[in-house]
């Protein structure tokens, strides 16, 4: 790691200025600014921890919405159940799966369905050693390539192994 | 006088839970990660400490946006298992030690690190997943079947902040670490405690770069954190998101429970003697990462 970024004064957030981790592609830092613009969608979210509160909310989804201080996006992106829109609103991952959990789904389900991929191709990229790191440390790196590099850890290791067979 | 025995650090995704309390250990795809975990419930039958002081975060179970705590240690006599959405796990409510958590809270605040004092906290798979692993499923691990048993030891939970920014620094954890070995050898009681450290290893749970995983990293990190833990406390935060993905985050815990073997102490001590090392991808989106350092005598 460079000397410079270990001097920086904070690795974390300010409301000014550009954030150290800007430049990491497809990932959304859950810091005091989302924070702020996702109270309500997160508190929202974490009322599905009680039974009660999951039955009520699936009983009728849009009245128990309307019962929060949520922005109409917020709510349209979670009745269209739409992770990376409810994450770029200010929503937080761990938050969220309440509502994941709601549905009976996975958290590999809802990982899953923030990639583009399909949830049979997104297991068998994680069964394959999960996403490399090559290609995906940087947005120059996704704007070059024109996206995500979902290549999995162990191919070049199954390959060298076919190759040997 | 209490003393620290041993440090356990451990991954504690939510599916191993499930795997667990569905019973579904031996499937394929299970069976290599709890292998890898099978000398380690050796080890806890032998080596049971009085106390275990369990270092994890609260996935926004216990801790809404309403407080935030950087740092909180809980003094309760219990702590229920939480229902995080799925329903509660069928694992049994952890027993605390009020006394011994009491003295840690005193004596570390008293060091400069302003902890928050927690007596209602429902513990979510943060905590409950590594005590699985280690100890195996309480009842016999009868699926479904053990809310009745009783963990084999008293818990003192300590939750950390990694889920929103700022979140601490690794320094700060390594040097919090230093001060809650102190505070638990000035305990005047005969006690062997274990401080855990739990979480990680690579993962990302969001966005379109989700499912990222890093060995190199991670393997880098484990070396480290036995070798040289003062330079592993000098990552900084976007290290661990651009090389280990979004969740990564959570190893910053590793390095409190590393600040409470007797090497980083103010006297010095021998380098931990590494009892067993682990790694395993993947666990559901995660890089199980899993070390069990000893005090070498």
């Amino acid at each position: 790691m460079a000397a410079e970024q270990r001097a920086a004064p904070s690795t974390t957030t300010t409301a000014q200025g550009a954030k150290p981790y800007d430049d990491v592609p497809g990932t959304t830092i859950f810091d005091t600014d989302q924070a702020r613009k996702g109270y309500w969608l997160n508190q929202f979210a974490a009322s599905l921890m009680s039974a009660a509160n999951r039955t009520r909310f699936l009983a009728d989804e849009r009245a128990y919405l309307d019962e929060w201080e949520m922005t109409e996006e917020q709510k349209q992106a979670v009745l269209d159940r739409d992770l990376n829109r409810m994450i770029a609103l200010g929503g937080n991952i761990y938050f969220l799966a309440r509502i994941g959990a709601t549905d009976g789904r996975s958290f590999q389900q809802m990982a899953g369905s923030m990639t583009g991929m399909s949830e049979e191709d997104y297991r068998a990229m994680m069964v394959a050693g999960g996403r490399t790191p090559q290609g995906n440390r940087y947005r120059s790196e996704w704007e070059a390539s024109g996206g995500p590099n979902s290549t999995p850890n162990d191919q070049g290791a199954a390959q060298a192994e076919g190759q040997k067979g | 006088m209490a003393r620290v025995t041993a440090s356990v650090y451990t991954s504690h995704v939510p599916a191993i839970g499930v795997a667990l309390d569905l019973g579904k250990t031996d499937e394929d795809y299970w069976q290599p990660l709890f292998a890898g975990y099978q000398p380690s419930k050796q080890w806890m039958a032998d080596n049971t400490p009085d106390v275990i002081f369990l270092v994890y975060n609260d996935h926004a179970t216990a801790f809404s946006l309403d407080v935030i705590p950087t740092f909180a240690i809980g003094t309760a006599a219990a702590f229920r298992v939480a229902d995080e959405g799925w329903g509660p796990r069928p694992v049994p409510d952890v027993i605390g030690h009020p006394v011994l958590a009491a003295h840690i809270a005193q004596e570390v605040i008293m060091q400069d690190f302003d902890l928050t004092v927690v007596n209602k906290l429902p513990v979510d798979h943060g905590l409950t997943v590594p005590l699985s692993l280690m100890f195996g499923q309480p009842g016999g691990g009868r699926p479904g079947g053990g809310r009745d048993a009783a963990w084999p030891c008293p818990v003192i939970p300590f939750a950390v902040n990694v889920v929103q920014y700022p979140v601490p620094s690794g320094r700060r954890c390594l040097a919090l670490g230093r001060a809650i070995r102190r505070a638990i050898e000035s305990y005047p009681e005969d006690l062997d405690v274990q401080v855990w450290g739990t979480g990680g290893m690579s993962h990302q749970l969001q966005g379109p770069r989700a499912g990222l995983i890093n060995p190199e990293f991670d393997n880098a990190f484990l070396d480290s954190l036995i070798a040289d833990p003062e330079a592993t406390a000098e990552i900084p935060h976007v290290d661990y998101i651009r090389e280990a993905g979004s969740e990564g985050i959570e190893l910053v815990m590793w390095l409190i429970a590393r600040g409470a073997m007797s090497d980083m102490s103010d006297q010095g001590g021998p380098t931990p003697t590494v009892r067993h090392r682990f790694y395993h991808v993947p666990a559901s989106n995660t890089a199980v990462g899993h070390l069990i350092l000893e005090e070498t005598v």
